[in-house]
């Protein structure tokens, strides 16, 4: 494995139910769909044939409707679920073949968790609960609680650290959750759907929270979630699932700019498309009649951003990289997605 | 129910569930009636099968090898040596003249001192107080010394139950596969009677605490592994994950979290244990347990209602005390401000003045022995008496007359029904309903309790049983409906009625047995009232928490649509607590099949008296086993056709 | 904090100084150990759950304790456990025993762990009764030729359209189906199922002056309360209830007897002499019976009251 990845994940399997490992290894089986593999042989498949990669530093978003097997993956991706076939790489290492002891000290010192329900243990104050992974991994008191303030303070629940769970809001629930897994160091952090419980409000001061931590931490970051703009917003780049498949995988603008098929073309049309696709997925080609002596644009620019010098021009903007020309941008492209964001608000 | 055409469409198409099982119960009778009174299957009383020589064989067998098997000599003489060895150390503290003395190490004032103190640390003032008094009153009412004899075999077995259940209950909540071994044997364990194995266990572990102590634990020890294990299947499962995806070790996951989080579920398992071992101190006391339970015995030999009223009232408080104590103390509420700040002082200044107390109780006559100047035991058994005398000459009368509208309406043509059908059309029913209610497995399991019942050879005093249980049970829910919804409704007749409740339920039946046999004879309808008695409580109080646990905002809503009190109940609030009436039903049931041997001393006959008889006469051994059997099986498979109809299981 | 201590200190104090007074644990030396404890030594004796062998084991243990200094430890237990005792050694003795050939002949021939001590001196009778006030209204319903004729009084919610015959404790041996059956009686045996039901059932028929017949037996305290008539059946001959399915004849008069364990008459220490030796009327034992059950005194108590009126009786035994 190249060091360009963290995490590789190779045809990973996940069924459920009695004798799960035959699905996998029959090609029957593993044509049929969910629902006739449940009336087959009453087993489901949660996880079916998944691969990817995650590189370092990278924030990687797993998103799908209820059901589509998102909680299953990430679950196997830490053994938490025993995958039923595939390889699952984690910086060189083959996860699936570790043994208990090796697995318990991955999870100790590699990777953590942040959940959907917080999972704190409400007997204990915040600064225990942020200590705990400590405690497990057999940290001397001082140092705990050393490094529990510290987290606590990058969270920002300064003078909630004797507090106990049932007396925060969600959102600062939460908090101690994150806090929890930043405690013990990981190098990949992964979250299932941290914020599916919380108001938008909040909501939106944890994705910023995340960001935030992203920049100043800078870990690996996957972040499962079945909120598209979730995904837009913090992820460098997304997996779509569908009934346990992948359906698509990529970075924003290239699933709004291309969809692989109707299903998600249908979850991206409610996106405001000018804050999501860049002139790349605008821009044409020049025309022969075109003068091309207008201002310069990356093709990586927001449309958003583009709006006001594209229709300040009066002439076609360049779309240029390192001094190669890729397209042309006019009022017109623009308008035909701005507007029809418009037409959709 | 407002599309009245789509339903009628629905059930014309295919007949509802309910019809079907009408139709069910219409062919039996229509059956009934030809096939009466034959392959009934009928065993009179002094008749015995090969299967009951063969029991009785193999317990004269192990009482033969007692003296030369070496399991004996290892295995069980070990058990009673050690079980011996810590009830007599209890009762050497708080009980019986011990170590040279004439008195316990600890007398009375001491033993009132340490309990309080250890109910106020662990549950709060409230019970503390409550402790104390309920402590002093035995002393007043003349029962110290039989009190804490009570209290030392009480704890000797709730101790073992609970060093044993507890851990195998942990095992069962992380085990699917134990839990599904343990189960039907924590069944077995509470529905068998107890007069069943009394004697067994005496040529096992001999006469003394230790037979009485296991007796004692075999029904106490169940709810605590219950309850344990449900404790631990209920932890969230997002706590465990986490702990999981730290990388805690199986250890550090139950010392972390599962035993943390189910700490209040398994005091609620300590709290039933106590109550489970309470309620069989009257019938240890058959095999010479010392304490409340002998008195209330005596008593009846002389039928003196009053003082076994007085001691039945003892174990009523003691009960009601250890409740309490534990119920508080598994709620209790995290202690903040002020009051932490002077729990540390307030802790070692009462800790000192407790021991003081245990001091002057180890040292000065007056504070070892309980005055015995000042008892009210003497008033209370006397007004006892006379409340009984009054009901007894002034009620009997109408009395006689409901139990002889509900036997003859009720009773007899129930009992015609199952006792003169054939055996295979009881049989084809109870699968038939098992099918129609349930699934392939609860189909098997009835159609082989069916089978074993008939290999018991008591099918027909099954059948006798069968519809009393199936009587009191209606009762019982009708009780527990009536008076659980009030209860549920309002706060203030649930203050009222709870401690009737749990006197009904911890009084012992021996205590009002005589009253009741004077207001209904000796009939199967006083088994009834008896089994009712003690089996209603459970199924209002259910109830009552069931009504209790809807949420406001689904009372507020109904009430906002103009429900009146009536919709109310039968519109929201029954259908809601509908898990807790199928819970209530299966309670319910299990207590009135405990009752059958109670029943089986005043006038019930079949099963109940083959019991009774089976503990009393040696030739008739075997046949009380396997009447006792016919008891479990009767429980099972009662219980699985009730659960496979409960809705809670989604039938659709 | 130091308020606390004081009060602590102080509430200390007072317990302590109240307490100063009174008696003090240990001063007195503890009662008993008499010159004849070495001789005479523990003795178990089985205490069964009825008061008529309450009234035997209390005086035989009162003799027992006051004259000849031993350490009576009672058992309550049920007969049939009481037996058990004998081979496990937890029971010395048994002191009214009623019949039990079986268990005579488990406990006694086969595995021979006790053995028989002699007659206690009273009679066992066992049989059908009626309250008083219906054999003085109906004189001749104490013959069972005329049972039949009384059937329909006796029908109750429990017998269906037949006379109810209630019968008792399932501790007693009944022939009662099978003697309804052979006597042609239009009668159902319905089990009330202990002594207190039965009891109860012929008081509350005395009282209320309903009809009632039913199983009952002699000596027993209640009779001393209400004189029950005894209704007579065919005579008893001997070998006429050899086959308990055809049997029609009344039941035998038992001849109540003591059994010890056989390490215990081995020993043939002064508790078993005195067991052996220890006979008494019926007479006797009501008297003692009607002591504990109605005017309510402990068993010591009553029988120190009936020692005390008989001395005579006790020194014959003790002389043995
Ligand atoms: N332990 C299990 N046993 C059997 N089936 C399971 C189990 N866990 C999940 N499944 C099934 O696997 C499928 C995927 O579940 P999963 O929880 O991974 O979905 P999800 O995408 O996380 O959904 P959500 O958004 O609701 O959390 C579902 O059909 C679910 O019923
Ligand atoms: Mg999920």
């Amino acid at each position: 494995m190249s060091t360009e990845t963290v995490i590789s994940v190779r045809d990973l399997w996940k069924v459920f139910g009695h004798k799960a490992d035959r699905v996998p290894r029959s090609d029957e089986l593993k044509a049929l769909t969910r629902r006739e593999l449940i009336e087959r042989t009453g087993c489901t498949a949660a996880v079916r044939e998944v691969s990817f990669d995650v590189a370092p530093g990278e924030v990687f978003v797993v998103m799908g409707l209820s059901g589509s097997g998102k909680s299953t993956l990430v679950r196997c991706l830490t053994r938490l679920v025993e995958p039923t076939a595939g390889q699952v790489v984690f910086e060189g290492e083959d996860i699936l073949g570790a043994g208990k002891r090796r697995l318990r000290d991955l999870r100790r010192h590699k990777f953590s968790m942040v959940f959907q329900n917080f999972g704190l243990l409400p007997y204990r104050q915040v600064i225990d609960n942020v200590a705990y992974g400590l405690e497990i991994r057999g940290a001397s008191k001082a140092e705990r609680l050393r490094r529990a303030r510290e987290v606590i303070d990058l969270v920002g629940l300064e003078g909630y650290e004797h507090s106990y769970p049932d007396q925060l809001s969600g959102g600062m629930q939460q908090r101690v959750g994150l806090a929890r897994a930043l405690a013990v160091d990981p190098d990949v952090l992964y979250f299932d759907e941290p914020f599916s419980a919380l108001d938008p409000l909040i909501r939106r001061d944890m994705q910023n929270e995340v960001i935030r931590l992203h920049r100043e931490v800078g870990k690996t970051m996957v972040f499962i979630t079945h909120d598209l703009n979730e995904a837009l917003r913090l992820g460098d780049r997304i997996l779509i699932m569908r009934d346990g498949r992948q359906v698509q995988c990529g970075t924003g603008d290239e699933l709004v700019g291309a969809p692989a098929d109707d299903y998600v073309r249908d979850f991206v049309r409610d996106v405001p498309r000018a804050s999501v696709l860049t002139l790349r997925w605008v821009m044409r080609q020049p025309r022969p009649d075109d003068v091309l002596d207008g201002p310069e644009l990356g093709p990586e620019v927001v449309i958003r951003d583009a709006v006001r010098t594209v229709l300040a021009a009066d002439r076609p903007v360049k779309v240029v990289r390192d001094g190669t020309l890729l397209g042309v941008v006019t009022a017109e492209e623009i308008l035909t997605v701005v507007t029809d964001v418009e037409a959709v608000a | 129910m407002a599309t009245t055409t789509v339903g009628l469409q629905r059930t014309w198409r295919r007949p509802g569930k309910p019809v079907l099982v009408a139709a069910v119960l219409l062919a039996w009778v229509l059956i009934w009636v030809p096939a009466r009174g034959v392959h009934t299957l009928g065993l009179s009383p002094a008749d015995l099968t090969p299967l009951h020589h063969w029991l009785n064989d193999v317990n004269d067998t192990v009482g033969a090898n007692r003296d030369s098997s070496p399991f004996f000599l290892y295995f069980f003489n070990e058990i009673r040596a050690a079980v011996d060895s810590l009830v007599t150390f209890l009762q050497d503290l708080i009980a019986q003249p011990s170590y040279g003395r004439p008195v316990p190490v600890l007398g009375w004032l001491g033993v009132v001192a340490v309990v309080a103190y250890v109910s106020w640390v662990f549950a709060g003032w409230k019970p503390a107080l409550l402790a104390a008094a309920g402590f002093v009153f035995f002393g007043l009412q003349g029962l110290w010394e039989e009190s804490m004899d009570t209290l030392a075999l009480t704890l000797g077995a709730v101790v073992i139950s609970l060093l044993i259940g507890i851990p195998l209950g942990i095992w069962a909540g992380l085990s699917d596969r134990f839990h599904k071994l343990v189960t039907p044997v924590l069944d077995f364990m509470q529905t068998m009677p107890t007069f069943v194995y009394l004697a067994p266990l005496t040529l096992l572990f001999l006469i003394g605490p230790a037979s009485a102590t296991i007796a004692t634990l075999i029904y106490a020890m169940p709810p605590a592994i219950r309850l344990t294990a449900h404790g631990i299947r209920s932890v969230p499962r997002s706590a465990v994950e986490a702990s999981e995806s730290l990388g805690a070790t199986g250890r550090q996951k139950l010392t972390g979290v599962l035993l943390p989080l189910s700490k209040g579920t398994i005091v609620l398992g300590v709290n039933q244990t106590i109550m489970a071992a309470l309620s069989m101190v009257t019938i240890a006391a058959l095999i010479d347990a010392p304490g409340l339970g002998k008195t209330v015995i005596k008593a009846l030999q002389t039928l003196d209602v009053g003082t076994a009223f007085n001691a039945g009232l003892a174990i009523v408080v003691m009960a009601v005390v250890l409740d309490r104590v534990t119920t508080a103390a598994g709620n209790r509420v995290r202690q903040t401000g002020r009051a932490a700040r002077f729990r540390r002082p307030l802790l070692a200044v009462f800790g000192v003045v407790a021991a003081v107390c245990a001091y002057l109780s180890h040292t000065y006559y007056w504070a070892a022995e309980f005055p015995d100047d000042v008892t009210i035991g003497g008033t209370l058994a006397k007004s006892a008496d006379s409340v009984a005398l009054w009901a007894q000459q002034d009620l009997s009368t109408a009395t006689e007359a409901i139990k002889n509208a509900i036997t003859y309406a009720l009773l007899n043509p129930l009992e015609a029904l199952l006792v003169e059908s054939p055996w295979w059309l009881v049989g084809a029913v109870a699968v038939l309903l098992a099918a129609l209610l349930g699934t392939v497995r609860s189909v098997i399991t009835t159609a082989a309790c069916v089978a074993l019942l008939i290999g018991t050879g008591l099918w027909q005093d099954s059948m006798t049983t069968l519809a009393m249980t199936i009587v009191a049970t209606a009762m019982v829910m009708l009780l527990g409906v009536a008076v659980g919804v009030w209860m549920g409704r309002n706060r203030f007749a649930d203050r009222i009625i709870r401690p009737v409740l749990d006197a009904g339920q911890t009084m012992p039946a021996f205590v009002y047995l005589v009253p009741f046999l004077a207001l209904f004879s000796a009939t199967r309808f006083t088994a009834i009232v008896a089994a009712v008695v003690f089996a209603a409580p459970v199924a209002i109080k259910i109830v009552a928490d069931g009504v209790r646990a809807i949420p406001a905002a689904t009372a507020e809503s109904a009430t906002a649509a103009g429900s009146s009190a009536w919709q109310m109940i039968t519109k929201v609030q029954l259908p809601m607590a509908r898990p807790s009436l199928t819970l209530a039903a299966n309670q319910g049931l299990i207590y009135v099949l405990s009752m059958v041997v109670v029943g089986g001393l005043v006038g019930a006959g079949a099963l109940g008296y083959d019991v009774v008889a089976g503990f009393s006469q040696g030739q008739l051994y075997g046949k009380g086993l396997a009447a006792g059997a016919a008891i479990v099986l009767l429980g099972i498979m009662l219980d699985r056709i009730a659960r496979a109809s409960s809705p809670s299981k989604g039938s659709n | 904090m130091k308020l606390l201590r004081l009060t602590a200190t102080a509430a200390v104090t007072a317990l302590a100084l109240t307490a100063c007074g009174g008696e003090k644990i240990g001063e007195t030396p503890v009662a008993g150990s008499s010159s004849g404890a070495a001789a005479c030594g523990t003795f178990n004796l089985a205490v069964n759950p009825w008061v008529g062998y309450e009234a035997n084991a209390a005086v035989i243990a009162y003799v027992a304790e006051k004259n000849l200094g031993c350490t009576v430890t009672k058992k309550d237990l049920k007969e049939e456990i009481a037996w058990q005792g004998f081979g496990t050694g937890e029971v010395d003795a048994i002191v009214e025993n009623w019949g039990h050939d079986d268990l005579k002949k488990k406990y006694i021939d086969e595995q021979k762990t006790a053995v028989a001590a002699g007659e206690t001196g009273n009679k066992g009778v066992i049989g059908w009764y009626v309250p008083p006030w219906m054999a003085a209204q109906y004189p001749d319903i104490t013959d069972w030729n005329n049972l039949n004729k009384y059937a329909a009084q006796f029908k109750t919610s429990e017998s269906g359209d037949k006379g109810q015959l209630l019968d008792g404790d399932p501790s007693f041996v009944t022939n009662d189906e099978a003697l309804v059956k052979n006597l042609k009686l239009n009668y159902k045996v319905v089990y009330a199922g202990s002594e207190a039901a039965l009891i109860t059932a012929f008081r509350q028929a005395e009282a209320k002056k309903t009809p009632l017949i039913g199983y009952f037996y002699e000596p027993q305290w209640f009779l001393a309360e209400l004189k029950l008539v005894k209704v007579s059946l065919p005579k008893y001959e001997t070998g006429c209830d050899a086959d308990a399915a055809k049997v029609a004849c009344d039941y035998p008069e038992y001849v109540l007897d003591k059994i010890v364990s056989k390490k215990f008459a081995d020993a043939n220490g002064p508790a078993y002499k005195l067991v052996k030796a220890f006979t008494w009327t019926n007479d006797d034992q009501n008297v003692v019976a009607k002591y504990i059950a109605e005017d309510k005194l402990s068993a010591d108590d009553a029988a120190k009251k009936w020692v005390e009126a008989n001395p005579d009786k006790v020194k014959a035994w003790l002389a043995q």
